[in-house]
């Protein structure tokens, strides 16, 4: 599947996703979306050493990603862009942090540590974006950020822009299709068709974006969208999940409960 | 050149975010919404375009590589700095979400190092003066080369100080900087080649769609430059006081480090401080303290309570959400 395929493939998929039947896609958007960024805030404060403390905050997206019934397999393929670079940047602290620490009797890299604790970061929180997206449909998450107050102008056309990217894509893939069969064994755009190629979609889109305002206008659009805010009612279930996780969060960041679980489970074992 | 959320610290990603608003803030004001209407379905197209176009390889001549096109500057001539500024953070935010190409708490960073450069720096500051005394082929060239060139080596910088003050890498700033400047050298050269291609067909064929094409569509006069340069200046010494205070506030020595883990700048065998802080938060919440395994300096230490800690978390978070599902199914039923 080519590039652009995949692209297209994955904005139907987490369209199909985002509006399915399940329990954690009821919930309010602005709660999602608030406690999203809330654990990304408060998984990228733990300190780079703390590996124990970092793998705790595994809690939330294990929990949402059950309930939510969504593939492993899926939501690993959301890792290739990030892991490489995140793994790029942290494989390099073991040769510049040449520090140890000693941990249970072994001799520990600090450099190793952070790599660790980099990498489960980078993982938990694209985990954690994607289970907001994977459950929440952008129409709903346009819905929250007006809640938030960001500009109409940015919310707005951020969903027609989430709206004509699948049609551009589209069009983008018979473009080069035609390109590449014209071109065999050519690895991309020759540079002289850089311009005529890319200026025509763009020729082709802008004129689209008037048809677009045209169409708008015909059905009454004047500036302002309507968005789902009067069919999103807020719950006391969404209010009771918010504190729930909001709880479960900093009793996680504030104390080793990894570490105090583990004490315990030992204690027994022995 | 999208930085991911693990590699920004809070007081840095807030730090970005307050500039990023700011300069959004700034934009919707300049934008002029209210009284043209038609902005914002062009500027989500126009978004989408972008989106679509950076999928497209470019074969980079004498090479056996292929480049592809960011956007900044694309649309900072097609729409201006200010609308092209507010279409490139909805570009970020779906690289973001839907293809984890970034981050929630990176964008304030990306929309900085990306947008903000591309479409202020490139259009008011590149595009603009270049552009004041009429367009031709070769200005257009120049100004996307020298646009794109000087955005991206701004915007690698700051992912530098950015990564830096994060705490995150124990890259020496020399060895970070002489990696990332080159890379976006040539990244920015090819960049600027395809942007100014891009843009010399449009001025062939539609020429009234850049920006500075006519006095009509550049209506913000000649103070803009200065503004520009003062906004410029207070983000700068913004910027340069937060994220060194931050960046303080994060000195990457070993010894605060161990110190905070251990207690003492000194480092003692399996007594490790990690399993001492846990044991005493332990017993001060009274969580059971006869239980916590006795010897454990000797025996078991920190690494088998976090590895035996993480498994139970997760064999109970799992057995909940089956237990929760369990119970709900037959609510149900």
């Amino acid at each position: 599947m080519s590039k652009i395929n995949n692209a297209i493939h994955e904005i139907h998929q987490i369209d199909t996703l985002s509006l399915r039947n399940q329990w954690v896609n009821q919930i309010h958007p602005l709660v999602k979306l608030v406690l999203t960024i809330i654990y990304i805030v408060l998984l990228v404060s733990f300190h780079k050493y703390d590996v124990a403390g970092t793998a705790g905050m595994m809690v939330y997206p294990i929990v949402v990603f059950i309930l939510a019934e969504l593939s492993f397999t899926d939501c690993l393929k959301r890792l290739k862009v990030v892991l490489p670079l995140v793994c790029f940047i942290g494989i390099l602290n073991p040769f510049f942090d040449k520090n140890y620490i000693i941990v249970s009797g072994i001799r520990v890299s600090a450099g190793v540590l952070s790599m660790i604790t980099l990498i489960i970061k980078g993982v938990f929180s694209v985990l954690a974006s994607y289970l907001l997206i994977a459950t929440t449909s952008v129409d709903k998450l346009c819905c929250a950020l007006r809640m938030l107050h960001i500009p109409r102008a940015i919310v707005t056309q951020f969903m027609l822009m989430y709206r004509y990217i699948s049609v551009l894509l589209e069009e983008t893939e018979r473009i080069t299709q035609a390109y590449v069969l014209r071109a065999p064994h050519q690895k991309g755009i020759h540079f002289k068709a850089w311009g005529s190629l890319v200026g025509q979609l763009l020729l082709r889109s802008m004129d689209r974006a008037n048809e677009v305002y045209d169409s708008m206008r015909l059905r009454g659009y004047q500036g302002d969208y309507g968005y789902l805010r009067n069919s999103l009612i807020f719950r006391w279930s969404d209010a009771l999940y918010f504190l729930f996780w909001i709880g479960i969060l900093v009793l996680f960041r504030l104390f080793p409960v990894i570490l105090v679980i583990g004490n315990l489970i030992g204690g027994f074992l022995i | 050149m999208h930085m991911a959320d693990a590699l920004v610290a809070p007081a840095v990603a807030g730090t970005m975010y307050v500039c990023s608003a700011a300069a959004a803030a700034y934009s919707v004001k300049k934008v002029r919404l209210d009284t043209d209407t038609k902005k914002v379905p062009v500027m989500g197209i126009m978004g989408a375009f972008v989106f679509a176009a950076q999928m497209i390889n470019f074969t980079i001549p004498g090479t056996g590589s292929s480049g592809h096109l960011c956007g900044g500057m694309l649309l900072s001539a097609l729409l201006g700095p200010y609308a092209g500024f507010l279409t490139m953070i909805g570009v970020l935010l779906i690289q973001g979400l839907l293809f984890a190409d970034g981050g929630l708490l990176a964008l304030g960073c990306n929309v900085w190092n990306m947008a903000f450069y591309g479409c202020f720096i490139g259009s008011l500051l590149i595009w603009k003066p270049i552009m004041k005394k009429g367009m031709s082929k070769g200005k257009i060239a120049l100004a996307s080369v020298l646009g794109c060139v000087l955005t991206l080596q701004l915007g690698a910088f700051s992912v530098t100080l950015e990564t830096l003050a994060s705490g995150i890498t124990d890259l020496p700033f020399g060895a970070f900087v002489g990696v990332m400047q080159p890379i976006h050298l040539a990244i920015g050269l090819v960049e600027g080649l395809i942007t100014a291609a891009v843009l010399i067909f449009v001025y062939e064929a539609r020429p009234e769609l850049l920006f500075c094409s006519s006095e009509e569509e550049n209506p913000d006069g000649k103070l803009t430059f200065k503004k520009t340069m003062t906004v410029l200046a207070a983000a700068a010494v913004f910027i340069g006081g937060v994220l060194s205070l931050a960046a303080s506030s994060f000195p990457d020595g070993l010894e605060w480090s161990i110190e905070r883990l251990t207690g003492s700048t000194e480092i003692e065998g399996a007594a490790s401080g990690i399993y001492q802080t846990a044991a005493a938060i332990q017993e001060a919440s009274s969580v059971l303290p006869d239980y916590a395994f006795k010897g454990s300096e000797t025996v078991l230490g920190t690494t088998f309570s976090g590895i035996v800690g993480c498994l139970v978390v997760a064999v109970i978070c799992v057995g909940a959400c089956y237990l929760f599902k369990f119970f709900r199914k037959n609510k149900k039923a």
